[in-house]
């Protein structure tokens, strides 16, 4: 049984992680621009579908996963520039609408580019699992969670450290007084984009040699990634990590202890829970309405 | 004003029949048409009056139509009772949510609706024993009326006529009731409507409950209709194509919500030679409507045709 556990805990760690990646996505351009861009699930298999395309075209596998991330970022300023920039001040239930829009179009696409099927990107390195204290582990899990904590570490030493990250930060604190200050809040809600788009590929890519990609393969994970950032209380980067790593391991836990066809019921279940009693999220701030 | 426009609208459906006899897109997709517009109009009170979000309507959809299903088949209940069967426990469920969940806002309450949408569904492909999983449930007898049986189209097509004309019938005397106004003003400002006196919780709650139930009816029609009913119905797919129907006909708007079931309808009818370009339409739709007609197609085009109309006459007096 401990064996057991022990072999749930790093299914889940692992799934976690990319829900950690997409969370994180989200509560990047939360932070920036106050909208929850439905599309965030997109990204992540456009990133996986194109390195499929381009691995198919020849490309070696690094070399596609680069140029995949880089369109996938280009696709989230354009949908910056197209789509969320002409709609500035709508209300939140109309970019909520824009950005599901976006999504369905985004698989609509992909849809006609390269069919319904299902495809699997080759492991980075091998497929030989890793035996520990009776656990089974592949090594692209390894992977996975190797690549997540470097692009948190990232992302938060962005945040922290760089002109750029404070710059965006103020955008989200306020955007009138950092367009004051002389930050051009325009740019900044399209770098915002961009980097997000870039960590759903990345997530894609990193998740795509475990599970298969599809046209669809994002609406699931954007969901997670979406309950990721709403547990962590939306618009804070680490507790969206830490809420895909809670959901990733609850899930698994769940798949494995009590039903596997149930384990998105229960995930959600979970989410939902979390809502009625703690409605700004696990780690939100505590905000009190401005009328 | 009222009554002109649904007597307008009640002529147009009964028109429809009469001039175009055993027409496919009258009786099959008029059916369907039917049928989204009690959803949309139901949906439209909630999204459109009350400026409350719900991406899982699909999941009280599908309750009236398991409902329906398995009391029938499995248990060989009258229909009418399964019906009314189902418009309970939808609206029960549907009242024991709506406290919790609509105390959420914006964001909050998308990703709430969702996930119920999404454990509704889950629990539709997996408790087999009831629902028959993902393959569905065939064999659901058709509707009967105290002894007037609905089998064939251009019966169905009468009773959903007149199922959707009474559910616009009902929201607009919802709209305009006390409740309505009050609705309105939530959405204008929740905090200014406390402050004014209104239980807003009780208002929302008891928009949540209706458009619920306007939902498990159509549920239990479609299931009838259908003489099946599989988990794929009622996706968080279909949750999001009624939110499309109510934005593309205009939010706050009775006869544009109807308005948007019917164009959608029609439209996925007519995409159905092009399947695969189905998704890129409907999102970019999505997106075009929200972007440049935020109060949607047909608010928005009749605005705009007003305008021009005053415009016209302004210019035609010397």
């Amino acid at each position: 049984m401990p064996e057991q556990l022990l072999q749930f805990l790093a299914t889940g760690v692992t799934v976690g992680s990319i829900y950690a990646l997409v969370g994180l996505g989200f509560a990047l351009i939360y932070n920036a621009s106050d909208v929850v861009n439905f599309a965030q699930g997109e990204f992540v298999m456009l990133g996986a579908m194109t390195t499929v395309a381009l691995l198919n075209a020849g490309l070696p596998l690094a070399l596609a996963g680069v140029v995949a991330t880089l369109l996938t970022a280009l696709v989230g300023l354009l949908l910056e520039r197209l789509a969320i920039e002409p709609a500035a001040g709508a209300s939140v239930v109309s970019t909520i609408i824009i950005t599901i829009g976006a999504a369905i179009f985004l698989r609509g696409v992909v849809l006609l580019l390269w069919g319904k099927g299902f495809h699997v990107l080759p492991p980075f390195t091998g497929d030989t699992p890793i035996q520990f204290w009776g656990a089974t582990l592949l090594p692209q899990s390894l992977w996975v969670l190797g690549i997540t904590a470097l692009l948190v570490a990232l992302v938060r030493a962005f945040f922290n450290r760089t002109l750029l990250g404070k710059a965006l930060l103020a955008c989200s604190f306020n955007r009138n007084a950092a367009q004051l200050v002389g930050i051009d809040v325009r740019v900044m809600l399209r770098l915002a984009y961009a980097l997000s788009a870039a960590l759903g590929a990345l997530a894609g890519i990193l998740v795509a040699p475990i599970t298969f990609t599809s046209y669809e393969a994002g609406v699931m994970l954007g969901l997670k990634g979406f309950s990721a950032a709403i547990v962590g209380g939306i618009g804070n980067p680490m507790g969206a990590v830490a809420g895909g790593l809670l959901l990733g391991v609850l899930e698994s836990l769940g798949a494995g202890l009590i039903s596997s066809g149930y384990k998105d019921a229960i995930a959600f279940l979970f989410v939902l829970m979390v809502l009625f009693f703690e409605p700004t999220g696990l780690f939100g701030h505590k905000t009190a309405e401005r009328v | 004003m009222r009554l002109a426009g649904l007597s307008t609208f009640a002529t147009g459906i009964a028109l429809l029949p009469v001039l175009f006899p055993d027409n496919y897109f009258v009786t099959v997709v008029g059916v369907s048409a039917g049928l989204h517009i009690i959803l949309v109009v139901g949906l439209n009170l909630l999204m459109g009056y009350a400026g409350q979000i719900s991406l899982g309507h699909a999941a009280f959809f599908g309750m009236g139509a398991y409902a329906s299903a398995i009391l029938t088949t499995r248990y060989a209940w009258p229909s009418l009772l399964a019906m009314a069967a189902g418009l309970l426990v939808a609206g029960l469920i549907a009242w024991l949510l709506a406290r919790p969940i609509l105390r959420l806002r914006g964001h909050y309450l998308a990703m709430a609706t969702l996930g119920f949408g999404i454990i509704v569904h889950v629990v539709m492909v997996q408790a087999t024993d009831w629902t028959g999983g993902p393959d569905g449930m065939a064999g659901i007898p058709s509707l009967n009326l105290l002894g007037w049986e609905v089998d064939s189209d251009q019966r169905w097509y009468g009773v959903v006529a007149v199922a959707a004309l009474l559910a616009i019938w009902l929201s607009l005397n919802i709209v305009d009731s006390r409740i309505g106004r009050a609705l309105r003003a939530v959405r204008g400002s929740e905090f200014a409507a406390r402050m004014m006196g209104i239980d807003t919780t009780r208002a929302k709650t008891q928009v949540f409950v209706v458009s619920a139930l306007f939902a498990a009816f159509a549920g239990s029609l479609f299931a009838h209709q259908q003489a099946f009913v599989s988990p794929d119905s009622f996706s968080l797919l279909v949750s999001v194509e009624l939110v499309i129907m109510v934005v593309l006909g205009g939010m706050a708007s009775t006869f544009g919500a109807a308005c948007g079931a019917i164009a959608l309808t029609l439209l996925n009818e007519g995409l159905v030679v092009f399947e695969d370009y189905e998704m890129l339409i409907h999102g970019a739709l999505l997106m075009v409507v929200m972007i440049f007609l935020p109060q949607g197609l047909f608010v928005g085009l009749s605005q705009g045709g007003r305008r021009l109309w005053t415009l016209l006459a302004s210019t035609a007096k010397p």
